[in-house]
């Protein structure tokens, strides 16, 4: 029986009720997220009001949890969606199965396909979840969707390596893509390792099986 | 007079209940009225003391032995389930000495002296006195000197019915030493010996495996 | 204008009057104790309903009614129903003799009576058939293990508890309550009584069953203890039951310990002595939430070890010293 422990134990406890308190007030006050949380995704637009999506199902096939279904369409002159050959005529991610690993936004050649932040999506039903190109299209009248870099809080700069590549703002740099779990550099076929010094070729260009 | 013939009716009915009930928790909870009518009963005599004590005692720690020790051993099991009723084979026995303690009884109360200054056990004169007992409690109930005060309680347990006191204690005692000889499994070392006596087996067991 | 009403009228309203403002005060414990007991936590509790929560209770309560009354098929209909009225029947019994201030006329109570000590302790002493009852009629094994706990954790800190006001009623040689608390009017019993003091506020919380005694309803062993198998308003009678036997044994400490409603200039001024009772009564309250907020729970056999081994041993010696005390120097 230690009772100076007990009233070790009661000091305690009599203090902490006058410290700060840790509750934040949730759904009437939002706690800032880490800047590069994974939330909702998001179908960006180019600055024209075109889609980026090219309906080119990399995504698809990135997608670790079988979430994201692509189906893509040739546009024609008269019914126009995407500056490419192609857009993606259905595109629907079941927001159950998705585990917001991000992949798809890194696997999407054209930044497509985003990220937000956002994560209040809770509903009653199992097919309200399930959401099609109506849902994650950003609407025209929108703007364009938000680019990882233009995310609340911004990048921090030690991790801004990989997504300063991503951001196609920098024509020059080409476009990021995953090998094998390494963030590559690609740039006219040549694979790069992002190093400080600006990035180590790997391998040279390969031809696509059953290459033209 | 009212109040009595309510408690009264409430008192043989529980009584009643304590027997014929087929479920012992029942018996208990019957048991526990007929304690809680009582005390009233001894209220109306302005019995405080005598009334609080029958409650703190009887309901509040031995009765609740009953309900631990049902619960404890098979709490489903009625008396039906005990085998063919064998109320009907002792009625007829019962009856006759349940007559003669009633006759015994009532001998007893008829001829009862009186104790001058209610002697708390005089409380038996419930009979012809109860009118005015009951035109007592609105004076001063269990004020010192007056009738049932803890001081008239106290001293007649300590002097007039020392003895009949000193002997029931006794007889709780031998009751108490009883249960520690019967559960407490003998001499203090045998009762070590048993505690060791499970540690030591798995290692003879263990050996033929090497 | 009082003594012109017929005195069952009177009794029936004070009972009335007493029984609102018991209900209401154990609803703002309740709430009290989940605010105090986040603030400790470092959290805020509940603040949503009404202004800082304040009608919480109004919610809870409005919950509480209109959930399913569940009986299992396994139970004994009739005890399983009786017993959250024997639990909070007992509980509000006490408060008929418990003076709450010193009028002209006579002590602030329903009854002034002279066992009034004894009459609480006979009444506290048939709680704990609600709760094994309870246990025993809901016919399943976690309610049965904790009203048996119930029922041996009970009887065993009642005795001590018992032998420590036993001190206070020699020393004030009145079993009144109003009596206990005029006999202190030179000192505080606290002061005295100091070990008896102790003794009574520990097994005080053993037998209202809260942190850290609580074995009755561990809920990481027994679930919920006694009253598993209980939902919506039968569970609340036993909630009710349970936080209106804290305020009892608050009301009984401030009576027999530390001077009931006496304080500075309160002889004459009965309301004056209701605040000092009430902030007294409120003091012990926010101690047990306050232990409740600190405590781990006890092992059991460690429960009953320090019961007996520990608190009736100190209780008798208190009390014998106090005898031999009284018995020499009154």
């Amino acid at each position: 029986m230690n009772i100076i422990a007990i009233f070790k134990g009661l000091a305690t406890t009599f203090g902490y009720m006058f410290r700060r308190k840790a509750t934040i007030d949730y759904p009437f006050v939002k706690r800032a997220h880490a800047s590069r949380f994974h939330g909702l995704h998001e179908l960006r637009r180019y600055e024209d009001g075109m889609e980026r999506c090219i309906g080119c199902e990399l995504c698809q096939i990135a997608c670790p949890a079988n979430a994201i279904t692509v189906i893509g369409a040739e546009n024609t002159p008269e019914d126009r969606h995407s500056p490419g050959e192609r857009y993606a005529f259905r595109y629907e991610i079941d927001e159950l199965r998705c585990i917001f690993c991000g992949m798809c936004e890194e696997a999407c050649p054209t930044d497509a396909i985003t990220l937000t932040p956002r994560f209040e999506m809770a509903n009653y039903t199992r097919n309200s979840l399930i959401y099609d190109k109506s849902k994650l299209l950003v609407p025209a009248e929108y703007g364009v969707g938000e680019a990882p870099h233009e995310r609340p809080g911004g990048l921090p700069a030690d991790l801004g390596e990989v997504a300063r590549i991503k951001s196609t703002m920098e024509p020059e740099r080409g476009y990021l893509a995953t090998w094998r779990g390494i963030d590559i550099l690609t740039s006219e076929g040549k694979t790069y390792m992002p190093t400080p010094a600006g990035g180590e070729l790997v391998r040279e260009p390969e031809k696509l099986k059953g290459g033209e | 007079m009212a109040v009595f013939v309510i408690l009264a009716v409430a008192l043989i009915a529980s009584a009643v209940g304590v027997i014929s009930a087929k479920n012992p928790v029942h018996s208990v909870v019957a048991l526990l009225t007929n304690f809680a009518a009582l005390a009233v009963l001894y209220l109306t005599l302005s019995g405080e003391f005598l009334a609080m004590i029958q409650m703190i005692v009887y309901s509040g720690a031995i009765l609740i032995l009953f309900v631990f020790v049902i619960a404890l051993l098979g709490a489903g099991t009625s008396v039906g389930d005990l085998g063919p009723n064998r109320l009907a084979k002792v009625m007829t026995p019962a009856v006759i000495v349940g007559a003669l303690a009633l006759v015994v009884l009532g001998y007893a109360l008829l001829h009862a002296q009186n104790p001058s200054g209610g002697g708390m056990l005089g409380a038996a004169t419930i009979l012809p006195g109860s009118q005015s007992q009951i035109a007592a409690v609105t004076i001063m109930p269990g004020a010192d000197g007056a009738f049932g005060s803890i001081a008239d309680f106290g001293r007649a347990l300590f002097t007039t019915y020392l003895l009949p006191f000193e002997l029931t204690a006794f007889v709780l005692l031998i009751a108490v030493i009883g249960v520690v000889v019967l559960a407490g499994g003998g001499a203090p070392e045998r009762r070590k010996a048993a505690i060791r006596e499970p540690i030591a087996k798995p290692k003879r067991r263990m050996e033929p495996t090497r | 204008m009082i003594e012109a009403l017929p005195l069952w009228l009177l009794v029936a309203i004070k009972s009335l009057v007493l029984l609102i403002i018991v209900i209401t005060l154990f609803a703002y414990t309740m709430l009290a104790e989940r605010k105090v007991l986040a603030y400790m936590q470092l959290r805020v509790g509940p603040n949503k309903v009404g202004p800082w929560g304040l009608l919480q209770p109004a919610a809870d309560a409005l919950k509480m009614i209109f959930k399913e009354d569940l009986t299992p098929s396994s139970a004994d209909p009739l005890i399983y129903r009786l017993a959250p009225f024997i639990a909070v029947f007992t509980a509000l019994l006490a408060y008929a003799v418990i003076p709450f201030s010193q009028g002209e006329h006579g002590p602030w109570s329903i009854a002034n009576v002279n066992a009034g000590i004894l009459f609480v302790f006979a009444i506290t002493s048939m709680g704990v058939y609600g709760i094994s009852l309870a246990g025993w009629a809901s016919g399943s094994k976690y309610p049965l293990l904790g009203s048996v706990r119930a029922t041996a954790q009970m009887i065993s800190y009642e005795l001590a508890m018992t032998m420590s006001v036993i001190g206070v009623i020699l020393q004030a040689s009145t079993t009144s309550l109003s009596g206990i608390v005029e006999a202190q009017s030179r000192m505080w019993f606290i002061v005295p009584q100091f070990l008896g003091f102790l003794i009574y506020i520990i097994t005080a919380v053993a037998e209202t069953n809260r942190v850290p005694f609580d074995l009755v309803e561990a809920e990481s062993e027994l679930v919920a203890g006694f009253h598993t198998e209980y939902s919506g308003l039968r569970f609340g009678l036993f909630f009710i039951a349970e936080y209106i036997n804290m305020i009892t044994v608050s009301c009984l400490a401030t009576l027999l310990f530390l001077g009931g409603w006496s304080g500075p200039g309160s002889s004459g001024h009965p309301l004056l002595g209701l605040l000092y009772f009430v902030i007294k009564v409120f003091a012990f309250l926010f101690f047990y939430i306050w232990l409740r907020g600190t405590l781990p729970r006890l092992r059991y056999d460690r429960l009953m070890a320090f019961g007996w081994k520990v608190l009736l041993p100190l209780a008798t010696l208190n009390l014998l010293v106090t005898a031999i005390v009284v018995a020499l120097w009154y």
